[in-house]
């Protein structure tokens, strides 16, 4: 490959206060250059009012996710040079979501409706009483596990089409919460958690285009989980128990 | 900025979905002409004449090509969604139910 010293970066600048416009900066290119590299370069040495939200840099957080050339990314850990369309990037906030301001999205929608999917831990045993044993190989705990590794950062949910066409939409990180929850052994309330997903906006919106489980970085797979409620809503809605 | 999305699952689900419309676009018109064989067969007849158009032949494959697409579309979407097997498991599933189909076509056609 011809070695670059620049790249040819569009970000998506404005706000509520200011229509979306795109701006062009020419950024040193360097080997082993994350996206969030290019956006701090920006930001430390060409225009200090680029808004734009990082916390670990290491993929922990969720914080950084942003549009990249039209696919929603973490861009603390994506490599440039894994992205770019020619010699060219484009990065603006995450789809689907309100902009705070240039590359910061608006999460709190993102977050409600994990709270509206009871994607909170409903407990069976008080602080006082003993610590009730796990067992890891069992099936539903396994089901449980495979979505634990969630970070929050709302990529899955700004590649859903479902959740750009219907603002109920519940979205896939909440959804797939909800399922591990409704498998943790630890959890008291089932039936709330499936009369939270049940309804309008509910796992039943999801049409299984996959596009969550194709996006998210920690290779979780949304989709899954939610075909796993809609099973579950329909047993409980014919009369079976699990 | 334009949305990239053209995975293999999103590109089946807008298969799905456009095949679907198309078909709830022609079922209609279909009702329709199979009524002229209760009410008024002659006609039906003159309109028969019609499929031995090269153009019209065209259509009715694109519309058994729709019904193909979205009977296997579903088929996938249900299987997907109540089946809760691992990826290997769909692979071989899938597999075998392409294999059978390639087998008895084949048959088929050599039988007509
Ligand atoms: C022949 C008449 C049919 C018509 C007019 C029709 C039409 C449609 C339409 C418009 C959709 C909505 C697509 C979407 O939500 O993305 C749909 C979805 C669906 N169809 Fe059909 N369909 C027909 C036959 C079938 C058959 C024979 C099957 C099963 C083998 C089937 C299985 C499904 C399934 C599972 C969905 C849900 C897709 C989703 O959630 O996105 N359909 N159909
Ligand atoms: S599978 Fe469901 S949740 Fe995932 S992107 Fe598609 S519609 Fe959204
Ligand atoms: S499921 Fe994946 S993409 Fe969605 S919020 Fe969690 S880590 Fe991010
Ligand atoms: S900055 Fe924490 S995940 Fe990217």
């Amino acid at each position: 490959m011809p070695q670059r010293d620049h790249l040819t970066v569009t970000v998506q600048r404005g706000g509520p206060d200011a229509p979306m416009r795109p701006q062009t900066f020419e950024v040193p290119a360097y080997d082993n250059q994350t996206v969030l590299d290019v956006v701090s370069w920006i930001q430390q040495n060409a225009d200090p009012t680029l808004t734009y939200r990082f916390a670990c840099r290491v993929g922990m957080c969720g914080s950084c996710a942003m549009m990249v050339n039209g696919v929603p990314r973490w861009t603390c850990r994506t490599h440039v040079n894994k992205v770019l369309d020619g010699n060219a990037i484009e990065v603006g906030p995450l789809r689907n979501l309100p902009v705070i301001k240039d590359l910061a999205a608006d999460m709190d929608p993102f977050f409600d409706k994990w709270v509206t999917a009871e994607g909170r831990h409903h407990p069976t045993r008080t602080r006082q009483e003993e610590i009730a044993p796990v067992d890891p190989q069992a099936e539903e705990r396994q089901a449980a596990s495979a979505g634990i590794e969630c970070i929050n950062c709302s990529v899955c949910y700004s590649a859903c089409d479902t959740v750009a066409g219907n603002p109920d939409y519940l979205g896939p990180a909440a959804l797939q919460r909800a399922w591990t929850l409704y498998n943790d052994a630890k959890d008291a309330d089932r039936d709330a958690i499936l009369d939270a997903v049940s309804g309008k906006g509910g796992c039943h919106s999801c049409h299984s285009m996959g596009s969550c489980t194709a996006y998210c970085p920690n290779e979780l797979d949304p989709l899954s989980a939610i075909a796993g409620l809609k099973r579950a809503t329909a047993k409980r809605f014919f009369g079976g128990r699990k | 900025m334009k949305v990239a999305r053209a995975h293999p699952l999103w590109l089946a689900y807008l298969l799905h979905r456009l095949s679907g419309l198309g078909l709830a676009v022609f079922l209609p018109l279909h009702f329709w002409v199979l009524s002229y064989a209760l009410n008024d067969a002659a006609k039906l007849d003159a309109f028969l004449t019609l499929t031995e158009m090269p153009l019209v032949k065209a259509a009715e494959f694109g519309l058994v090509f729709l019904l193909a697409v979205h009977f296997f579309g579903g088929l996938r979407l249900i299987a997907l969604e109540w089946l809760p097997w691992s990826a290997p498991q769909k692979t071989w599933a899938a597999a075998a139910v392409a294999g059978s189909f390639l087998v008895s076509t084949t048959f088929l056609l050599q039988a007509i």
